[in-house]
C-alpha cells in the first residue's frame, strides 16, 4: 500500500485487523541478553536497539502497518550474516530480512519479537563481466545501480520496477520484481543467474553463477520470489543486455477502454511483442496531464503507450504496423514519437502517474492484480460498481501487455473509516481478479497485505505443498513469519501422511 | 542403447483422480513408481529400478489456448508435436525451442510429451535470449508423492502469488510430483530467419566473435560454434571444409537485412563470412538443437555442460585432448561433448568444468548418454555440496516422504 501520508495508527503497533504471529514471550524477556550476544557478532553501530533509532525501520512501503522490531541488525559481510542467523536459529529468535524497505505488500514489516536484518551495508558491485554479460552485486545495490555500472558500455539490467532508484537487487530477488518491460524481457527470475545465500542454520550455499539453468533441481527458481521466507541472499549474479539501438513509442487515444484493450490484443495477435505497452484510464490521464503537462489528449477514455525497441529498421517497420492496427480499430488520436525527447514525454506522464494521483487525493492505495487481458472490460465495469459502493474514486494504470493492473484507490486517511473502505475496495478488486482467472499479485508480492486472501486462489492442499518447501528450508518458521501464508502449520504436522493403509487396486485403471 | 525394462507393471491412469489413486496405492503398498509420459527420455538420469511405471500418456489434450493472451494449457501427456502444430497454425511457438532428445538417445523424433518437456526443463539454441522451459512455466497441476493433487502458479504471465513451484518443479524429473496439467507462456513465431557464418575460427576466437555478436545491438537469437572435426556431420555445414561459427537472425525481413549488414561490418575481421537462407538455416539450427552430430554412434558417452561462455574453450580443449569431440551452443555457454567410447570419464569432464569456471562461473556437467551400468554407478547430475544435498533431501521428504516417485532418478536417496 503506498499511502503517502497515512498516519492512521499510533506508532509502535500494527494497524487494523491484521493478525501477526503471537510474539514469543521468552524472546521478549531475553531481549537485553540477545542484543548483547548480537553485538558480539556485529560490533559497533551494527546493532540498533533504541526506540528512536529504530523508528525509521518500523514500516516498509506499506505504511499503514508499523511495528518496532526487537532490534535492528546491520551486518556487513556474509560471515556476520551466517553467525547472526546461526545464533537466531539456536536461540529461537525470529528474523525479518530487509533491503531498502520499499515493499508495497508489507513483506519487510517488522515483528515485535524479531530482529530486522537490514542488508543496506551490502552495497558493492563485485564483478562486471562484459564478455559473459553478467554483473555480480551485493544484495543492497539498487536496481538502477546495476544499470548505472554498465551503461558506459551500452548495457543495462532489464527488470525496471518503478521504485528502481531505491529498491535493491536483493529485494528484487525476494519479490521477483517486474516493471514495464517484462513482457519482452522477463521478470527478475528470468534475469537472475546465481545467488549466494545463507540458510537460517547459518550454512552458506551458492546456486547458479555465470551459467544458465540448474544442473539439478531448480532451487534458484524457488528462491526468487520467496519473499524472504527461505533464506538471506548475500550475493546476486544477473545477466545484462545491450541497450536496444532504438526505441520509439506511439501514443494512442481511444473512446473506450474496451477499444484500447482490443488494440492490445490485435498487436499481440499480429506477432508483435512491444518493449512496453501501458494503458491509462481517464482519471489517470487527467491527473498525469495536470501534473506534467506533456500533451496527453484529454477527450479520450483510454490512452495506450506502445513502445517498440530494437534495431532501427525493425522499430520503424513495426511502428508503421502498430499505427495501422490502431487506426483500424477506431482510435481518436495517434502520435508516433519522432525524437527521443518526444518519446520521453510520452512516458513522463505514465511514470508520474502515481505522484500525479497523489496530487488530487490526500492518500491513495495502489493495488496489483493480474488478469487475462480479455477480462479487462468486466474488471473495469466491476471496479466502477465498487467505486460507487465504497464511495471512493479509482484511477487505473495497467501494464496492458501482461495484464498487470494497478488500480489506485483515492481516499483520505484523516476521514474516519476511509482507509478501511479503501482496503475493502482493494480486497474486492483482487477477488474479482481471481474470479476472472487472474491472480492476487503480479509484482508487489503477497507479504502481509494479501496473505489472508491466499485462500481465494489456493486450497488447503495447495498451500500445504507450498509450506512443505518452507519446512525444507526453515523448519522452525523463524524467517519472516506472518508473511505470505494465512496460517503457518507446524512442519511436523505437515509431514504426516494421511493415507489409510490397504490395497485399493483401482479396478478401473488400465494396467499392462 | 537399450535399457533393460525395469518394469513389472505399467499403470495408465486416465485422469488426475486416477493418478492420485495410483500414487496412494503405491504409498500404502510400499511400491515405487517410474514417472513417465511416453518414455522417450527414460535413458536420461540415473538408472533406477521401480516396481511399476506411472504412465501419464493417457492424460492428453490441450485444455486452453488463447493466442492473444499468449497462454496455453494442456494435460501432461499431450504430445509436444501436437502442441507445436497447434501453435504454428496461429504463427506462435514455444520460444524456448525445446530440443528433441530422440536422435541422441536412439529413438524416433517427435514422440515426447509436454510433461516430459517440463520435467527435464528442455531448451534450445534460443536459451540465452528467450529462456528455457522453466522460464515459460506459468502454472502446474500435479500429484505429489503424498498422493495429493495440488496446483501452483496461474494462467497469466505476471504472477508472484506464492512460491514459484511451477519453476521449482521444472527439471525435477518426476522426483517430487507427477505433472497432470501444465500452463505455459507462448510467443509469436518470427516471420523468417537467416544465418551469418564465420569460417575457420578456433574455439577461443569463436567465443570472442560470438560474445561480440551477442553483445551488439543486432539481436542475435542463436550463436553456435562447430569445430572442423564435427562440421562434416551437419549437412548444412558439410561443404565448409573448416570450422563454422553460426549466428542466427530472426524477425521481419527489413530488420534481418539491416542487422546482417551491421554484423558483417562488426565481425568481418574475424574470418571469412558466408550466410544461409531461411530453409538451410532452419535445418542447421534444428540439427544443433537436437545434437545430431552425436546421433551416429549411440555407444559413445555424451555430456551436456553449462558454463560461462568465455570458460568454454578451455573445457573443450581438455575434451579434445582426451580424444573426445565437442561443439558449442548458447554463445559458448552450452557444450555438447562426445567421448571417444562408452567410458564417460566423469572426473576428467567435471574437473575441466570446475577448473575453467571456478567459483565465480560455477557450471555443471550432466551425463546425458551412457549405458545403464554407468548411469547407476556415476553421478549423472552435477554432484551437490553437502548442505545443498541435505536441502534437496528435505524437499523430497516434504513432497514424497515414502520415496515413491522415481526415487534415485536424480540423486541417490532422493
Amino acid at each position: 500500500m503506498s499511502q503517502q501520508s497515512a498516519e492512521a495508527h499510533a506508532p509502535g503497533e500494527v494497524g487494523h485487523a491484521l493478525v501477526m504471529p503471537e510474539p514469543k514471550r521468552d524472546v521478549l524477556a531475553r531481549r537485553a541478553a540477545i542484543i548483547a550476544d548480537l553485538r558480539a557478532i556485529v560490533p559497533g553501530e551494527g546493532v540498533i536497539d533504541s526506540t528512536i533509532e529504530m523508528r525509521p525501520y518500523e514500516s516498509d512501503g506499506l505504511t499503514a502497518y508499523r511495528q518496532l522490531p526487537l532490534a535492528v541488525v546491520l551486518p556487513s559481510d556474509t560471515a556476520q550474516v551466517s553467525k547472526v542467523l546461526a545464533y537466531c536459529h539456536a536461540n529461537g529468535v525470529r528474523v525479518v530480512p530487509r533491503g531498502a524497505g520499499t515493499s508495497l505488500s508489507g513483506g519487510a514489516l517488522p515483528l515485535e519479537d524479531a530482529i530486522l536484518l537490514g542488508m543496506g551495508k551490502f552495497n558493492r558491485i563485485l564483478d562486471i563481466d562484459f564478455d559473459n554479460r553478467t554483473v555480480t552485486a551485493q544484495p543492497g545495490v539498487t536496481n538502477l545501480g546495476i544499470t548505472n555500472a554498465v551503461v558506459h558500455e551500452g548495457f543495462y539490467y532489464a527488470p525496471d520496477p518503478s521504485s528502481q532508484i531505491a529498491c535493491t537487487i536483493g529485494g528484487n530477488v525476494a519479490e521477483n520484481s517486474g516493471g514495464v518491460h517484462c513482457l519482452k524481457y522477463g521478470l527478475t527470475t528470468n534475469n537472475v543467474m546465481g545467488v549466494e545465500m545463507v540458510l537460517i542454520t547459518g550454512e552458506v550455499i551458492r546456486l547458479g553463477g555465470q551459467h544458465l539453468d540448474s544442473g539439478g533441481l531448480d532451487l534458484l527458481g524457488l528462491i526468487v520470489g520467496s519473499e524472504g521466507l527461505l533464506g538471506v541472499v548475500t550475493e546476486v549474479t544477473v545477466r545484462i543486455l545491450k541497450k536496444p539501438e532504438t526505441a520509439r513509442a506511439v501514443l494512442v487515444g481511444f473512446p473506450s477502454s474496451e477499444a484500447a484493450g482490443e488494440c492490445v490484443a490485435a498487436i499481440i495477435a499480429a506477432g508483435i511483442i512491444p518493449g512496453g505497452m501501458e494503458m491509462m484510464d481517464k482519471l489517470a490521464i487527467e491527473a498525469a496531464e495536470a501534473f506534467v503537462k506533456v500533451g496527453y489528449p484529454l477527450d479520450v477514455e483510454a490512452l495506450l503507450i506502445v513502445e517498440l525497441d530494437g534495431p532501427e529498421a525493425e522499430v520503424n517497420h513495426l511502428i508503421e504496423r502498430v499505427s495501422q492496427i490502431a487506426s483500424g480499430l477506431g482510435c481518436m488520436t495517434l502520435r508516433a514519437s519522432t525524437s527521443e525527447e518526444e518519446r520521453m514525454a510520452f512516458w513522463a506522464g505514465r511514470k508520474a502517474a502515481f505522484p500525479a494521483v497523489g496530487r488530487i487525493s490526500p492518500d491513495y492505495y495502489c493495488m496489483d492484480g493480474t488478469i487475462p487481458r480479455k477480462a479487462l472490460p468486466r474488471v473495469l465495469a466491476g471496479m466502477i460498481e465498487m467505486s460507487e459502493k465504497y464511495g471512493l474514486a479509482c484511477a487505473n494504470v495497467f501494464h496492458a501487455g501482461d495484464g498487470n493492473l494497478h488500480p489506485l484507490i483515492l481516499y483520505d486517511a484523516n476521514k474516519p473509516g476511509e482507509l478501511e473502505r479503501a482496503e475493502a475496495f482493494g480486497r474486492d478488486i483482487l477477488l474479482l481478479c481471481v474470479e476472472v482467472g487472474g491472480v492476487l499479485t503480479g509484482e508487489h508480492g503477497v507479504g502481509v497485505e494479501k496473505r489472508d486472501l491466499m485462500g481465494s486462489m489456493f486450497d488447503e492442499t495447495d498451500l500445504a505443498h507450498q509450506q512443505r518447501l518452507k519446512c525444507a528450508f526453515d523448519a522452525d518458521g523463524l524467517l519472516n513469519p506472518g508473511k505470505m501464508f494465512p496460517q503457518l502449520h507446524r512442519c511436523a504436522e505437515l509431514g504426516r501422511m494421511h493415507i489409510s493403509g490397504g490395497k485399493l487396486p483401482f479396478p478401473d485403471i488400465p494396467r499392462f | 542403447m537399450t535399457d533393460a525394462a525395469p518394469v513389472i507393471d505399467r499403470l495408465r491412469p486416465r485422469d488426475e483422480a486416477e493418478v492420485v489413486e495410483t500414487v496412494r496405492w503405491a504409498v500404502s503398498d510400499g511400491r515405487t513408481l517410474d514417472v513417465a509420459g511416453t518414455g522417450t527420455k527414460r535413458a536420461l538420469g540415473r538408472h533406477i529400478q521401480t516396481d511399476a511405471t506411472l504412465d501419464l500418456s493417457a492424460l492428453t489434450g490441450v485444455t486452453l489456448y488463447e493466442p492473444a493472451e499468449l497462454v496455453l494449457s494442456a494435460r501432461a501427456g499431450t504430445p509436444v508435436a501436437e502442441i507445436e502444430a497447434l501453435l504454428a497454425a496461429s504463427s506462435q511457438m514455444m520460444a524456448f525451442e525445446p530440443m528433441d532428445y530422440g536422435p541422441l538417445l536412439g529413438r524416433p523424433r517427435g514422440e515426447g510429451t509436454l510433461g516430459g518437456l517440463m520435467a527435464t526443463n528442455l531448451a534450445g539454441p534460443r536459451r540465452p535470449f528467450a529462456g528455457a522451459a522453466r522460464d515459460h512455466a506459468l502454472g502446474v497441476r500435479a500429484v505429489s508423492g503424498r498422493g495429493e493433487a495440488f496446483k501452483a502458479g496461474g494462467r497469466v504471465v505476471k504472477n508472484v502469488t506464492g512460491y514459484d513451484l511451477p519453476r521449482g518443479l521444472s527439471g525435477s524429473y518426476g522426483t517430487l510430483a507427477a505433472f497432470t496439467e501444465l500452463t505455459i507462456k507462448v510467443l509469436p513465431r518470427p516471420e523468417t530467419l537467416e544465418t551469418l557464418l564465420i569460417y575457420g575460427l578456433d574455439d577461443a576466437t569463436a567465443a570472442k566473435a560470438m560474445s561480440a555478436a551477442v553483445g551488439s545491438y543486432y539481436d542475435v537469437s542463436g550463436a553456435a560454434h562447430v569445430p572442423f572435426a564435427l562440421a562434416g556431420r551437419i549437412p548444412a555445414l558439410a561443404l565448409a571444409g573448416t570450422s563454422v561459427t553460426a549466428l542466427r537472425l530472426e524477425g521481419v525481413p527489413p530488420s534481418i537485412r539491416h542487422r546482417r549488414e551491421k554484423l558483417e561490418g562488426l565481425l568481418g575481421g574475424f574470418g571469412g563470412l558466408g550466410h544461409l537462407e531461411a530453409e538451410a538455416s532452419a535445418a542447421l539450427w534444428a540439427a544443433l538443437r537436437d545434437v545430431e552430430p552425436f546421433a551416429g554412434d549411440l555407444a559413445r558417452a555424451v555430456w551436456r555442460v553449462s558454463t560461462a561462455p568465455m570458460a568454454a574453450a578451455a573445457i573443450g580443449a581438455t575434451v579434445v585432448q582426451a580424444g573426445g569431440a565437442c561443439f558449442y551452443d548458447w554463445a559458448g555457454g552450452l557444450i555438447w561433448i562426445e567421448m571417444p567410447d562408452a567410458d564417460p570419464r566423469a572426473e576428467l569432464v567435471r574437473g575441466a568444468v570446475a577448473k575453467a569456471g571456478g567459483q565465480k562461473s560455477g557450471g555443471h556437467a550432466t551425463l546425458v548418454r551412457a549405458d545403464a551400468a554407468a548411469r547407476a554407478a556415476l553421478d549423472v547430475f552435477q554432484p551437490l555440496d553437502p548442505v545443498t544435498g541435505a536441502l534437496v533431501k528435505r524437499m523430497k521428504d516434504g513432497f514424497d516422504p515414502s520415496r515413491v516417485l522415481s526415487p534415485g532418478r536424480m540423486y541417490a536417496g532422493v
